[in-house]
C-alpha cells in the first residue's frame, strides 16, 4: 500500500509535468484537476496510514542509503503534504480560471506548476542532505519560471533578481552539505544528527551550520536577506504570488527548521539562535512599517510576507537552550504559523487578484466602494487579514498562543513583546485596506465582477484558516504521531 | 450531546448562523432579512432564559474543550454570566427592531445587520466565557465585529473615528494578551470560579500579580471607557444611532466593564484583590472617570456627544461598585449594569428619533421637541431622571446601594461623589428636559411625516418598552426577578464559599 | 599541504572570487557566470575534500554529477530570462544599479 502512495506521491507530479508539455493550458488545465484529486487522495491516504501504524522510513526503489535516496515519512511531514494539497488545489483552481487561456506561453504554465508541486512534495518528505538540494532547486526553478511566465519586463526583473538569490542561496547550503558529508561520510540527516551528537568537539561544523543556514535564510526571505521576494510576488499574478508565499518559502524554513532542531543544539550557540531571533523580529518591524507605506495592494501583501517569514525565525531561540516540553511548545507554534499563514496568505493574494480584477487597478485607493461589488472577495481578504493580525480565532492567534507559552516559559520574555507588537503593527496595514474599501465614493465606477468560482477559492481558503483557530489541537496531535526508529 | 451543553452552544450559533445567512442574502430581500434577524432575537431571547431558569436551580450549562495544547476553550452559565446574557439578548432584540426601521431606505444593510449579529454573537461569548482565554476570543472578535458598524457610513469622519477605534480597542487587547500570557505562565488555564482561586499562590508573586491586574484592567479598562482610555467613545458617536444604542449600552462598554467585574470577582477573588491593595486605586480611577465624564458632558453642544460622555462616566460606577469591597457594594456595581443598560439605550434611542424625524443633532435644536414628539420625550425624561437618580427609577437604586455599600466599609467619600455625580447629572439633563418641554418650538428645516405617529412605529415601540423597564425595575427592585434580586443573589454566590 | 586542503583552498578562492563577482559586477550574464563559478568552486570542494575511506569515493561524484545538471538548467533558464529581459527592455543590467541578489531598493 505504502508503495502505491509514494509512487502516487512523487512520480505523479512529475509525470503530469512532462505530459502537460504536450497539450494546451485549457488540456492541461483538465488535466491538473485530475491530478489534484489523485493528489489529495494520495496525502489523505498517507496520512491515514501514518496515523494508524506511525510514520516510517522508505528507500525508494529499495536502494538503501548512502546510493539510495531515503525518505522519511512522519507526522509532520503528512500535515505538510496534506496542506500543501490544499492550497496548490485552491491556487490551481483559480489559475485555471484566472489566467487567460490564449497567449501561447500560458501553455507552460501547468508543467511548472506540477514540477513546483513534486519538488514542495521531495522536500517534505527528504530525509536526505542531498535530496533536499534537488528538491529546493527544483522548487526554485519552477517558481522563477512562474513568476517570469508571459510578464512584461518588471516581472522579468523580478523574475532575475529571484533566480540570483535563489542559486546563491542553493550554492551556500550545497557547500555546507560537502562540508558535513566530508566530516561524516554520510547525508542522511537522521544519521548526522546522530553523529554529531558523539562527536567531541561540535563547534567544528559550526561553519557548515552557518553555510547552510545563511542560504536558507537566503531562500526564505529573512531579513536583511528579503529583497528579491517583495518584487517577484508582487508583480506575479495573483495564483503565482500565492503559491510562492504560501509554500515556496516555507519549503526552504522547514529544512533549515529541520537541521536546527536536530543538530542545532549541539553545534550552536545561545548568540547564533538570538541573533536569528533578533533578525526575525527586524523582518516583523521592518515589513510591516513597508506594507503600511505602499500605494499598491498586492505590494502591501507582499510585505506583509516578509514580515509574517520573521515570525518563523523564533523557533530558534526558542529551542536552544531550552526543556523539551517548552521545546514542543515553539515547534507546535511554528508548525500552526507555517499552517495558518499559508492558508491565509494564498487567501489573501486570491482575492487581492480578484479585487484588482474587479477594479482594474492595482492601487489600495482605487478600492473606494467596492465592498458593494465585491463582498465576498473582500471578506475573505478580511478574514485572512484576521488571520495575519494574530487575532482570535483564527489560525494566527493559535500560533500566536503557543509561541507566547513558549516564550514565557523559557524565559525568553522579549519575543512576547516582538509577537504582540507584530500583531499591533499588522494591524496597521490591514485595516488600511479595510478602511480604503470602506470609504464610499460619489463617482459611479465601472467594476467588473470576476467569476464567482474565483471567489469561492478564496474564501474556502480563509474560512480555512479560521478554523485552524478551533481545532489546533487536532492538528497538532498529527505531529505527535509515533515513528519507527533508524533502523 | 446533552442539554447542558447544547443550549449555550446553540445561543451562540443563533446570531452567528444569522450572521452569514444575512451576509448571503442579496440587498434588496428587506422583509426576509428582517424576519431572520427577529427569529434570530426571539431564538436568543428563549434559549437565555432558558438557562437562566437552569442557573436559578443549579444547574450546571457549560462546555469545556482543549482548543490548543494546555488551554482549553469553555463556557459556563453561570448567575453572573445570565446576567449579561439577559441584558444583552433582551436589548438586541429591541435594537434589531429599531435598527430596521432607522435604516429603512439606507444602503449596505445586509453588510449592516451581518455584523451586527456577529456583534451580539460575540458579547453572547463573553458574556459565557468560562475562563480568561475564551474571553478574550470573543473580546477580540467584538473589536472585530463593531469595527464595520462604525465606518458605516463610509464618511471621512466615520473612517476616522473607526481608525481611533481600532487603534484603543486593539492596544487594550494587546495589554490583555500580555496581562493574560503572564498569569497563565505563572498560574495555568485558570476557569473562572466565584471567588477565585489566585490566593493560593506564593507571596513573592504577589508583586507580578498585581502588575498583571494593571495589565488586565488596562485591556479592559479601554473598552470600558475607564479615564484616560475613553477618547474613542465620543468620536465613535458618528455611527448610526442603533450602533451608538448597541455599542454604548449593550455591547462594547459592558463588555469591558463586565471584564473587570470578572477579573476581581472571578479571577482574583475579592478578599484577594483587597488584599493586594489593587481596589482602593480601581476605585480612586473609577471615581475620578465618574466625575470627569460628568464635567465633559456639559460642555457638549452635540447631543449624542454629550450622551458619550455620560456613558463614560456611568459606566464607572459599575467599576466603583466592584472596588468597594463588601456584598452590598458589589450589589449595586452589578445591578447598574443592567440598569445603565436600560436608561442609556432609552436616551440614545430617543437622540436617534429626534435626529431622523427631526433632523436635531445640536441640542439648542431641541427647543420644543417636546410637544412635536410627546411620547419620545416622555420616554428620555424618564430615562433622564433614572440617570441623575430621582426615585424609584433605576438609576435611584443604584446610587443608594451603592452609598450603602460605601459606608458599611468605612469608604465615605464614595458618597461624595455619588453626590456630586448626581448634581452633574442634573445640571447636564436637566437643561435638555427643559428645552424640551418649556421652550417654544425650534424651526426645524427637515421634518419627516409618518402618518399619525410622531415617528416610524418601530423606532417609537423600543424607546417606550425600554422607559417602562426603568420604571419598573426601580418600583419592583424588591420583587425576586428584578435585576436588584438578581445582583444579590450574585453576590451572595461570591462572598459564601 | 595535502591534496585535499589543496582542492578546498582553492575552491574556498574559486568561491570567493565568485561572491564577488556575483554582488559586484552589474551586467546580467556576468552574474550568471559568477554564480556558475561558485558552482564549481562547490563542486571542486564536494569531490576534491570529501573523499571518504581514502579512495575514490562514488558518492560525492555523484552528486557532483546532480550537481552539474541542475546547474545547466539553471543557466539555461537564466540565459533564456536574460535574452528575454534584452529582447523587451534593451538593458543588460538590472534596473536602478541594483545588485541584484541582496540589496533592494524601497519603492
Amino acid at each position: 500500500m505504502s508503495n502505491w502512495l509514494m509512487a502516487g506521491l512523487l512520480f505523479t507530479p512529475l509525470a503530469l509535468a512532462t505530459t502537460s508539455l504536450l497539450l494546451n493550458f485549457r488540456q492541461g488545465r483538465a488535466l491538473a484537476w485530475l491530478g489534484m484529486v489523485l493528489q489529495l487522495l494520495v496525502s489523505v491516504g498517507l496520512r491515514g496510514l501514518v496515523k494508524q501504524e506511525g510514520g516510517f522510513y522508505y528507500s525508494l526503489a529499495g536502494w538503501d542509503a548512502p546510493l539510495g535516496i531515503e525518505l522519511r515519512v512522519d507526522g509532520l511531514a503528512v500535515t505538510f503534504l496534506l496542506l500543501t494539497t490544499l492550497v496548490a488545489s485552491g491556487c490551481g483552481i483559480h489559475a485555471g480560471i484566472y489566467l487567460k487561456p490564449d497567449k501561447p506561453w500560458q501553455r507552460y504554465f501547468w508543467p511548472l506548476y506540477w514540477f513546483l508541486w513534486a519538488g514542495l512534495n521531495t522536500v517534505w518528505i527528504g530525509g536526505d542532505l542531498f535530496n533536499l538540494y534537488v528538491g529546493l532547486e527544483l522548487i526554485s526553478l519552477a517558481a522563477v519560471g512562474l513568476v517570469a511566465l508571459g510578464g512584461q519586463a518588471e516581472a522579468l526583473r523580478a523574475a532575475l533578481r529571484y533566480l540570483l538569490a535563489a542559486l546563491l542561496g542553493s550554492m551556500a547550503y550545497l557547500l555546507g552539505v560537502a562540508l558535513i558529508y566530508g566530516q561524516f561520510g554520510t547525508l542522511s540527516l537522521a544519521e548526522v544528527a546522530h553523529q554529531v551528537r558523539l562527536m567531541d568537539q561540535a563547534e567544528l561544523m559550526r561553519p557548515a551550520l552557518v553555510l547552510m543556514l545563511v542560504g536558507l535564510a537566503l531562500k526564505t526571505a529573512l531579513f536583511p536577506l528579503h529583497g528579491w521576494l517583495p518584487p517577484a510576488h508582487g508583480i506575479a499574478k495573483s495564483p503565482v504570488s500565492a503559491l510562492l508565499s504560501a509554500l515556496v518559502v516555507k519549503a526552504s524554513f522547514y529544512i533549515a527548521a529541520r537541521i536546527w532542531l536536530e543538530a542545532g543544539e549541539v553545534v550552536a550557540t545561545q548568540w547564533m539562535a538570538q541573533l536569528i531571533g533578533a533578525l526575525g523580529a527586524a523582518a516583523v518591524i521592518w515589513g510591516s512599517w513597508l506594507a503600511w507605506c505602499q500605494p499598491r495592494l498586492k505590494q502591501v501583501v507582499a510585505y506583509s510576507s516578509v514580515a509574517q517569514i520573521g515570525y518563523l525565525f523564533l523557533l530558534f531561540p526558542l529551542t536552544f537552550g531550552v526543556d523539551a516540553s517548552t521545546s514542543l511548545q515553539a515547534q507546535q507554534g511554528i508548525t500552526l504559523q507555517v499552517i495558518s499563514h499559508a492558508l491565509a496568505k494564498s487567501a489573501m493574494f486570491l482575492a487581492a487578484g480578484n479585487l484588482i480584477l474587479a477594479v482594474g487597478n492595482n492601487r489600495v485607493d482605487a478600492l473606494a466602494g467596492v465592498s458593494h461589488f465585491l463582498p465576498f472577495s473582500l471578506f475573505s481578504f478580511g478574514l485572512a487579514g484576521v488571520s495575519l493580525m494574530g487575532l482570535p480565532p483564527s489560525g494566527g492567534f493559535a500560533a500566536k498562543w503557543m509561541l507566547l507559552q513558549a516564550s514565557m516559559a523559557s524565559g525568553q520574555w522579549w519575543w512576547i513583546l516582538v509577537l504582540v507588537g507584530g500583531g499591533l503593527l499588522s494591524a496597521a496595514y490591514v485595516f488600511r485596506i479595510y478602511r480604503a474599501s470602506f470609504l464610499e465614493r460619489d463617482e459611479k465606477d465601472h467594476f467588473y465582477h470576476p467569476d464567482r468560482r474565483l471567489e469561492v477559492v478564496a474564501m474556502l481558503l480563509a474560512v480555512a484558516s479560521l478554523g485552524l483557530g478551533l481545532a489546533g489541537s487536532q492538528v497538532l496531535s498529527v505531529m505527535a504521531l509515533p515513528f519507527e526508529e533508524v533502523q | 450531546m446533552t442539554q447542558l451543553v447544547l443550549i449555550p452552544i446553540l445561543a451562540l450559533l443563533s446570531s452567528m448562523l444569522a450572521a452569514v445567512i444575512i451576509f448571503a442574502l442579496p440587498e434588496q430581500r428587506h422583509r426576509l432579512r428582517t424576519g431572520i434577524n427577529l427569529l434570530a432575537a426571539l431564538i436568543k431571547v428563549v434559549l437565555v432564559g432558558v438557562m437562566t431558569w437552569g442557573v436559578i436551580h443549579q444547574l450546571d450549562y457549560g462546555l469545556s474543550y482543549e482548543i490548543l495544547p494546555g488551554v482549553s476553550f469553555e463556557l459556563q452559565a453561570d448567575a453572573l454570566a445570565m446576567m449579561f446574557a439577559g441584558l444583552s439578548a433582551v436589548l438586541w432584540l429591541l435594537t434589531t427592531i429599531y435598527a430596521v426601521g432607522y435604516l429603512e431606505d439606507s444602503p449596505n444593510r445586509s453588510r449592516f445587520f451581518g455584523f451586527f449579529s456577529l456583534c451580539v454573537a460575540s458579547t453572547m461569548g463573553i458574556a459565557l466565557a468560562g475562563n480568561l482565554f475564551t474571553f478574550f476570543l470573543f473580546y477580540e472578535m467584538l473589536t472585530l465585529s463593531t469595527y464595520p458598524l462604525v465606518v458605516h457610513r463610509g464618511t471621512e469622519k466615520a473612517l476616522q473615528a473607526g481608525r481611533n477605534y481600532i487603534i484603543y480597542t486593539l492596544s487594550g487587547g494587546a495589554a490583555l494578551l500580555l496581562g493574560m500570557i503572564w498569569l497563565q505562565g505563572l498560574a495555568g488555564d485558570l476557569s473562572f470560579q466565584e471567588t477565585g482561586q489566585l490566593v493560593d499562590l506564593n507571596e513573592e508573586l504577589h508583586p507580578q500579580l498585581i502588575m498583571i491586574f494593571v495589565l488586565l484592567v488596562a485591556g479592559l479598562g479601554v473598552k470600558a471607557a475607564l479615564f484616560p482610555l475613553h477618547g474613542w467613545l465620543p468620536q465613535a458617536m458618528v455611527a448610526p444611532a442603533p450602533v451608538s444604542a448597541l455599542l454604548h449600552a449593550v455591547a462594547v462598554v459592558k463588555a469591558g466593564a463586565f471584564g473587570i467585574v470578572r477579573v476581581v470577582y472571578d479571577l482574583y477573588g475579592i478578599e484577594f484583590a483587597a488584599l493586594l491593595g489593587v481596589l482602593e486605586p480601581l476605585g480612586w480611577l473609577a471615581a475620578f472617570t465618574i466625575i470627569y465624564g460628568s464635567v465633559r458632558a456639559l460642555a457638549q453642544t452635540d447631543l449624542k456627544r454629550r450622551l458619550a460622555f455620560s456613558t463614560v462616566s456611568q459606566v464607572s460606577y459599575i467599576v466603583l461598585g466592584t472596588a468597594v469591597f463588601g456584598p452590598v457594594g458589589t450589589v449595586g456595581g452589578l445591578v447598574h449594569l443592567l440598569h445603565q443598560g436600560i436608561m442609556k439605550i432609552t436616551l440614545f434611542f430617543c437622540a436617534g428619533n429626534y435626529a431622523e424625524t427631526l433632523g436635531i443633532h445640536k441640542i439648542h435644536e431641541l427647543n420644543g421637541a417636546g410637544k412635536r414628539m410627546p411620547l419620545t420625550s416622555t420616554a428620555f425624561t424618564l430615562a433622564a431622571f433614572g440617570m441623575i437618580g430621582v426615585p424609584p427609577l433605576a438609576g435611584f437604586i443604584t446610587k443608594w446601594t451603592l452609598g450603602t455599600g460605601a459606608l458599611n466599609v468605612q469608604m465615605e467619600w464614595v458618597i461624595g461623589v455619588l453626590l456630586i455625580s448626581s448634581l452633574l447629572n442634573a445640571a447636564y439633563f436637566l437643561p435638555v428636559i427643559h428645552r424640551l418641554w418649556f421652550q417654544p418650538e425650534y424651526d426645524w428645516s427637515e421634518q419627516r411625516r409618518w402618518g399619525k405617529l410622531e415617528t416610524h412605529s418601530w423606532l417609537l415601540w423600543p424607546p417606550l418598552v425600554t422607559a417602562v423597564l426603568t420604571l419598573l425595575v426601580g418600583l419592583f427592585a424588591a420583587l425576586p426577578f428584578s435585576p436588584l434580586s438578581w445582583a444579590k443573589l450574585i453576590a451572595a454566590r461570591e462572598y459564601l464559599p | 599541504m595535502s591534496t585535499p586542503l589543496l582542492y578546498a583552498l582553492t575552491g574556498v578562492v574559486l568561491w570567493g572570487i565568485g561572491l564577488l563577482g556575483l554582488v559586484g559586477l552589474r551586467h546580467l550574464l556576468r552574474k550568471l557566470l559568477a554564480l556558475n563559478l561558485i558552482g564549481s568552486a562547490t563542486f571542486l570542494i564536494l569531490v576534491g575534500l570529501a573523499q571518504h575511506h581514502n579512495g575514490p569515493d562514488p558518492v560525492p561524484q555523484a552528486l557532483v554529477l546532480t550537481g552539474i545538471v541542475v546547474s545547466i538548467a539553471a543557466t539555461a533558464l537564466g540565459v533564456v530570462l536574460i535574452r528575454r529581459y534584452f529582447h523587451l527592455t534593451g538593458c543588460t543590467e538590472l534596473g536602478n544599479g541594483a545588485e541584484g541578489s541582496k540589496e533592494d531598493r524601497a519603492p
